[in-house]
């Protein structure tokens, strides 16, 4: 087991910069998940961690050894690609055996290993089966099977499960979650799947084009996102933003007003803004609450029935729509009038710069 | 009615392609005909398709010239020429291929450009580089030079072959603990191996039949099969019997080794279902 540390890691292809200096520690068995929009340079950073991609600049350590220039290979590390990567000339067994053969491991000992592994991945009967006669979920286990015989220091994950169907997807996230309380290997793992993210990490690094956004454990973020960017990227479906006039704060909260006019008390510590500065609320659907008459009122727009729960979409007299999340029996239909309670406990603000106004408490689950 | 037409259809390109298959195939049909008639057959008009077939013209070019010394220069040749490009090749178009630069395209395109190449523009020179390395009339020297003039080609199709195979199986290898040399050889290789036996097919057809370097490089110790058909176009008048009984002999074993080795070709030519 092994921590992973990276000191102001940049990478820059011909010309552009896709990695702007990347600093981050990684904790023995910690699972560590990056995620991003498309493009942001996950997989980039993920390679360079492997060594497939040179470091342009900066200090990447396994277990405080400087790694920068050893091998792929030699860096204790295994790596999950997305498309699984097997070697399609060789079967199951060879394509587990194909690392440890190279690492010079005696023949037993590498029967014995493999043969665990498949039992544990429940890849036994495929085990003379080459890559093309297997399904795409057996494909990911194999690959799965093949990262965890070289018992690795670090586990790399790029999108792993991004090829499977949604209930394989499911299963295979629950599965791996066990996997990785089994072995307690420090893993580092790449999705732009929220529920993988949230329910997978122990933290999560938030990227936006080459940087850090914010660094937390899911509960931490999806609590107490540090800009509007994470605030955005964070759940789903996502944050509800509206703008408002910052009227001026003490210890223990911050005042706002509203476009309809109502203010608003929200116990978040301002940040010595001016009172009058234009700043922004920001609300989650689940955390609004529908009321059949008060203020805040709007026109239902659109109804999304997903059973347990409604989506209901209500288009503010400003012209804005607010998501609200819902029980799934609510009776609302469209083109009803609805007013809306927005829980100051629950409401985030957001200063001109898009930086988050500090919670006066933070939440118990994200401290 | 939509079927009928179909039918016309494939009907129309299946008589498209026998008349191409014939039309390409008809020279080779017509000097071997040849090659089994007399001298005054060969040439009587109108041309006979039937006729008495007759061993005499092989008999002659046999009794003329040792078939076998032309033979085995041009297997060592063209085998010598093809090995060592390919080995060449192997390393140029994995890097191409794996860890191109901003200039892979100009030099891919450089590589081609010295096929467009007249080899006559560059006889001269190669001649007194030859002369001077002692290379003149050696196989070494032929191997050399018909290996320099395929390598553009095998560089490329090796380049396209390689392109085929997905660069995450040979990072895996690589994370796999893999050095370079194994990565191209334990996985790189046999995954490309169809589009390598048919570049090497290829390639050997390629120096088996070639003949301005022949002619021009070697006299009589290296002489390979195309000069041995070249001795029978002698300046006392074109004997087509005996020039098509050695062309068919000259042929005959790439002929057949091509025919055998079809389904490899075909295989390599339509490779790309790795993943
Ligand atoms: N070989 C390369 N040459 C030049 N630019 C590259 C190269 N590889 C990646 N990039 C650029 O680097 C940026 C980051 O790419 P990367 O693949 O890391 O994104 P990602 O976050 O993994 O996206 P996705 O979620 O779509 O997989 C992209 O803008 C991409 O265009
Ligand atoms: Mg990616």
């Amino acid at each position: 087991m092994a921590t992973v540390e990276l000191k102001n890691l940049r990478k820059t292809y011909l010309t552009e910069e896709i990695i702007k200096g990347i600093s981050l520690s990684i904790e023995e068995r910690e699972f560590v998940v990056f995620v991003g929009p498309s493009g942001c340079g996950k997989s980039t950073l993920l390679r360079m961690i492997a060594g497939l991609e040179d470091i342009t600049s900066g200090d990447l350590l396994i277990d405080g050894q400087r790694v920068n220039d050893v091998e792929p290979g030699k860096r204790g590390l295994a790596m999950v690609f997305q498309s699984y990567a097997l070697y399609p000339h060789m079967n199951v067994y060879k394509n587990m055996e194909f690392g440890l053969k190279l690492s010079g491991m005696p023949e037993a000992e590498r029967r014995a290993k493999i043969e665990h592994v498949a039992r544990t991945l429940q890849l036994e009967p495929y085990l003379n089966h080459k890559p093309g006669q297997l399904s795409g979920g057996q494909r990911q286990r194999v690959a799965i099977g093949r990262a965890i015989v070289r018992n690795p220091k670090v586990f790399l994950f790029d999108e792993p499960l991004s090829n499977l169907d949604a209930a394989l997807r499911g299963q295979m996230r629950v599965e791996l979650s066990a996997l990785h309380r089994k072995l307690g290997a420090t893993t580092i793992y790449v999705t732009h799947d929220q529920v993988e993210a949230m329910t997978m990490a122990d933290k999560i690094v938030v990227l936006q084009k080459g940087i850090v956004e914010q660094i937390g454990s899911p509960l931490e973020l999806y609590h107490h996102p540090r800009n509007l960017f994470v605030a955005r990227f964070i759940g789903s479906p996502p944050m509800n933003f509206f703008s408002a006039i910052f009227q001026g704060g003490d210890a223990a909260g911050s005042s706002v007003q509203l476009r309809d006019g109502s203010s608003l008390y929200v116990p978040v510590t301002s940040p010595g803004l001016l009172p009058g500065t234009k700043v922004t609320v920001g609300i989650r659907p689940e955390h609004v609450e529908l009321a059949s008459s008060g203020p805040n009122s709007g026109v239902v727009e659109v109804i999304e029935r997903l059973g347990a729960i409604t989506l209901v979409h209500v288009r503010m007299p400003d012209g804005e729509i607010i998501v609200v999340q819902t029980d799934g029996a609510v009776l609302t239909d469209v083109d009803t009038r609805v007013s809306l309670t927005l829980p100051p406990r629950n409401c985030h603000l957001f200063a001109p710069d898009g930086l988050a106004f500090e919670a006066c408490h933070r939440h118990p689950l994200a401290a | 009615m939509a079927l009928k037409t179909k039918t016309s259809t494939r009907i129309g390109v299946t008589i498209l392609g026998w008349g191409i298959a014939l039309w390409l195939f008809f020279p080779i049909f017509w000097m071997i005909l040849t090659s089994f008639k007399s001298e005054v057959q060969a040439i009587s008009t109108p041309p006979k398709l039937f006729f008495m077939p007759t061993l005499s013209s092989y008999a002659e070019v046999f009794e003329r010239a040792n078939y076998w010394h032309f033979a085995l220069n041009t297997v060592i040749v063209s085998v010598g020429a093809t090995a060592i490009a390919i080995a060449l090749a192997v390393p140029a178009a994995y890097s191409m291929a794996f860890m191109p630069s901003k200039r892979t395209r100009g030099t891919l395109l450089w590589v081609l450009s010295t096929r467009m190449l007249p080899p006559v523009g560059v006889l001269v020179p190669i001649y007194i580089l030859a002369r001077n390395t002692h290379l003149l009339d050696t196989c070494t020297g032929l191997a050399i030079v018909d290996m320099l003039t395929n390598l553009p080609i095998i560089v490329w199709m090796l380049y396209t072959f390689f392109r085929e195979v997905p660069a995450p199986i040979l990072e895996a290898g690589r994370m796999d603990g893999a050095t370079r040399w194994q990565e191209m050889t334990m996985v790189l290789l046999p995954l490309a191996l169809p589009g390598i036996a048919s570049t090497a097919l290829l390639s050997l057809i390629l120096c088996w039949n070639e003949a301005f370097w022949s002619l021009n490089l070697t006299s009589s110790h290296a002489a390979p099969l195309t000069a041995f058909i070249a001795s029978f176009s002698s300046p006392e008048g074109l004997f087509f019997g005996k020039l098509s009984a050695a062309s068919t002999l000259a042929v005959a074993p790439i002929l057949v080794f091509g025919w055998i080795s079809q389904k490899q070709l075909v295989r390599g030519l339509t490779f790309g279902a790795v993943k």
